[in-house]
């Protein structure tokens, strides 16, 4: 008899499930401004509760596609479905989303309870009901003792928890966050995710969270969306995101890769293995275990994550392993991981990752030293994007 | 040291020039003598024979009903024309609207004047109190315009769209979030408007007519019939409002701004 583990987290994946019906969904948007397409022809599904993040550099159409969402930007075609229903035209004063402004956008002449209060009074709610809203906002995000202050007497931490609870105060259907964390320092924005998270789950609620800021994406989210100029590059969850990008742009958006470009030597069929590639990377012959369209001959990309990659001094006995033979170019040092720029013989350069588990200070592989930096099979994989 | 002392000669000549015609009025109100030109004692007589001269009150009155409602009438168009100018940013012809706002600021007010006048005359308006304040409304609108429309762009439009996703329809949005957050820039400008209607001579003595004469063509008719001690201690009085104006003004924003650095240290501290 298997002994029962305690509870176990429930696997939150509605997008795997065909019969689930989005909350949001984005129809065929493009949105142009003159003549820059900041959105383009783009269709996207997010479903209840989930933790959403749109990821991409500044101008990649990510704030546009949330402002459309809540109301201040009309898409020039296609048609947003909140629940089924298209919200096109309804003015954002009418609709069940709300924002979290990415300079806040605190009411400076209100104290932070009648910030927060604003949005109820909007809606006639009783006073008293009102009032207990409020405390329970701000009990929330652990603002009590300065409900009287107003915005410019408080820090930029305390700044940005009023606008999450005056966001939150309405208990709208999607909260929308845009770069919300940016203006923090590293270590509150790290809590301060964790507290989003939090509160995410508390109040089951769906969050549609813009950033630029891969970290934080890869942290808070259920499911990210890479994008791109104005299209859609992978949505995913954060870690088929990493460890499996479908394109040379996402993998390279996403954390650190090597991406050796090469051309297919042999695919599955001629090798007889069941997914299994045979790429020549100019010279340097690499085996990856992989599903992949590609046929003999197309030009594609094989990637691989740093940490994946093993670095020694002595050559593998396992020849069958995916090896190559370089001299090491740099280091760095990363406290708990040291980087190892290694250069083939071709010029070109490998990274590998080390985790610095043991103290000690002087490193086994210095600068100059010729090592051989091997990987399974499936530690890699093909790009063909 | 010679430079220091060359910036002082400078400065004190400069403020010489700019206020010993002012110092001279005023001391010269509380002059005992008739003459404008010869001291005689001092004497608080002419603010008492001021008060009794019916025709310079009734001057005084006019002009202030005239600076107040010139000044709130200029301020809302004013107010509604920079709005115009700043949010509603491509609009067929903005650039020559935009511009047109600054006209009236360089424009001669001889011209202002006459052109009112001849506008007054056209359409057949009585000239009288409503003329004057029609045409002092115009001119005093592209100043308070100007200062809130300053004002405006650099105001945070995120706070507007904030109150709207918090379910705030536009036009109570203006009233809760965008006035009170412009208002001292509307006030400055209303004060502006006000002040630039006191002190208005030429356009008014273009627009008005029997039995609306303000404060300015009466005093410059009286000059024309010889200065008296009396137009010293009302140009004094005048004086002493626009000082305790500017002063209050000064005081107001100094303190304002103190307050806003205070409170930046505090929450820096993050104190309680």
């Amino acid at each position: 008899m298997a002994k029962s583990l305690g509870p176990v987290k429930r696997k939150f994946s509605p997008w795997t499930d065909p019969s689930a019906v989005p909350f949001i969904r984005f129809e065929n948007i493009t949105k142009r401004f003159g003549d820059f397409t900041a959105v383009d022809n783009l269709t996207l599904d997010i479903y209840e509760r989930e933790f959403f993040s749109l990821l991409g550099p500044s101008g990649c159409g990510k704030t546009t596609l949330m402002r459309m969402l809540a109301g201040f930007e009309e898409p020039t075609e296609g048609r947003i479905l909140l629940q089924g229903k298209d919200i096109s035209g309804v003015p954002p004063y009418r609709r069940p989303t709300n924002m979290m402004f990415q300079s806040y956008a605190l009411f400076p002449h209100m104290t932070v309870e009648k910030n927060i209060a604003f949005g109820l009074e909007q809606d006639n709610l009783p006073k008293g009901e009102i009032a207990t809203r409020v405390e329970e906002m701000l009990k929330l995000v652990k603002l009590e003792r300065f409900a009287k202050r107003k915005p410019n007497q408080l820090s930029g931490g305390q700044r940005q928890r009023v606008a999450l609870a005056r966001s939150l105060a309405k208990r709208p259907k999607v909260l929308l966050l845009d770069e919300p964390l940016g203006a923090l320092d590293k270590k509150l924005r790290e809590e301060t995710q964790f507290e989003l998270m939090d509160i995410q789950t508390e109040l089951g609620l769906t969050f549609l969270i813009v950033t630029h800021d891969q970290e934080e994406a890869m942290t808070v989210s259920d499911r990210i969306a890479v994008m791109d100029k104005g299209i859609i590059m992978q949505v995913a969850t954060p870690a088929e995101i990493y460890e499996a990008p479908n394109s040379r742009y996402v993998a390279d958006f996403i954390g650190d890769i090597n991406i050796l470009e090469g051309t297919i030597a042999a695919t599955a069929s001629a090798l007889g293995a069941p997914g299994a590639v045979r790429i020549d990377c100019d010279g340097i012959a690499v085996s990856v275990e992989q599903e992949c369209q590609a046929v003999k001959g197309d030009k594609v990309a094989f990637a691989i994550r740093p940490e994946k990659v093993r670095i020694s001094p002595d050559q593998p006995a396992d020849t069958s392993a995916n090896a190559v033979y370089g001299e090491v170019w740099d280091i760095g040092y990363l406290g708990d991981f040291s980087v190892f720029l290694v250069k083939l013989a071709d010029g070109r350069i490998v990274r590998a990752a080390q985790a610095n588990v043991s103290r000690l200070v002087d490193r086994p592989i210095t600068f100059g030293d010729m090592v051989w930096l091997t990987w399974p099979v499936d530690a890699g994989l093909v790009l063909t994007r | 040291m010679r430079s220091s002392r060359f910036d002082a000669t400078v400065l004190t000549l400069g403020f010489a020039f700019l206020y010993i015609p002012i110092i001279i009025l005023v001391v010269y109100s509380f002059n005992a003598s008739k003459l404008v030109t010869v001291w005689g004692g001092f004497s608080l007589q002419w603010y008492k024979t001021m008060w009794s001269n019916q025709g310079l009150m009734d001057a005084a009155w006019v002009t202030a009903r005239v600076g107040i409602i010139s000044a709130t009438i200029g301020t809302v168009l004013g107010t509604l024309a920079a709005l115009s100018l700043v949010r509603f940013v491509r609009f067929p012809g903005r650039t020559l609207f935009s511009g047109m706002i600054y006209a009236p600021l360089v424009m001669p007010e001889v011209i202002t004047g006459l052109s009112m006048l001849l506008l007054f005359v056209a359409v057949g308006i009585d000239r009288g109190f409503w003329t004057v304040i029609i045409a002092h409304t115009t001119f005093t609108m592209c100043y308070v315009a100007i200062v809130v429309q300053s004002r405006l762009l650099t105001f945070d439009r995120s706070l507007e769209e904030a109150a709207l996703d918090l379910g705030c329809p536009p036009v109570r949005t203006f009233f809760k979030i965008t006035l009170p957050l412009i208002f001292p820039a509307v006030i400055a400008g209303w004060m502006l408007a006000f002040t630039l209607s006191l002190d208005d001579l030429v356009i008014a003595s273009f627009t008005t007519g029997p039995g609306a004469t303000t404060l300015p063509i009466k005093i410059y008719s009286q000059v024309r019939l010889g200065v008296t001690p009396e137009i010293n201690a009302i140009c004094t009085i005048l004086i002493g409002l626009v000082t305790i104006g500017v002063i209050i003004a000064s005081i107001s924003t100094k303190r304002t701004e103190m307050r806003r650095i205070r409170d930046e240290h505090a929450a820096l501290r993050g104190t309680t």
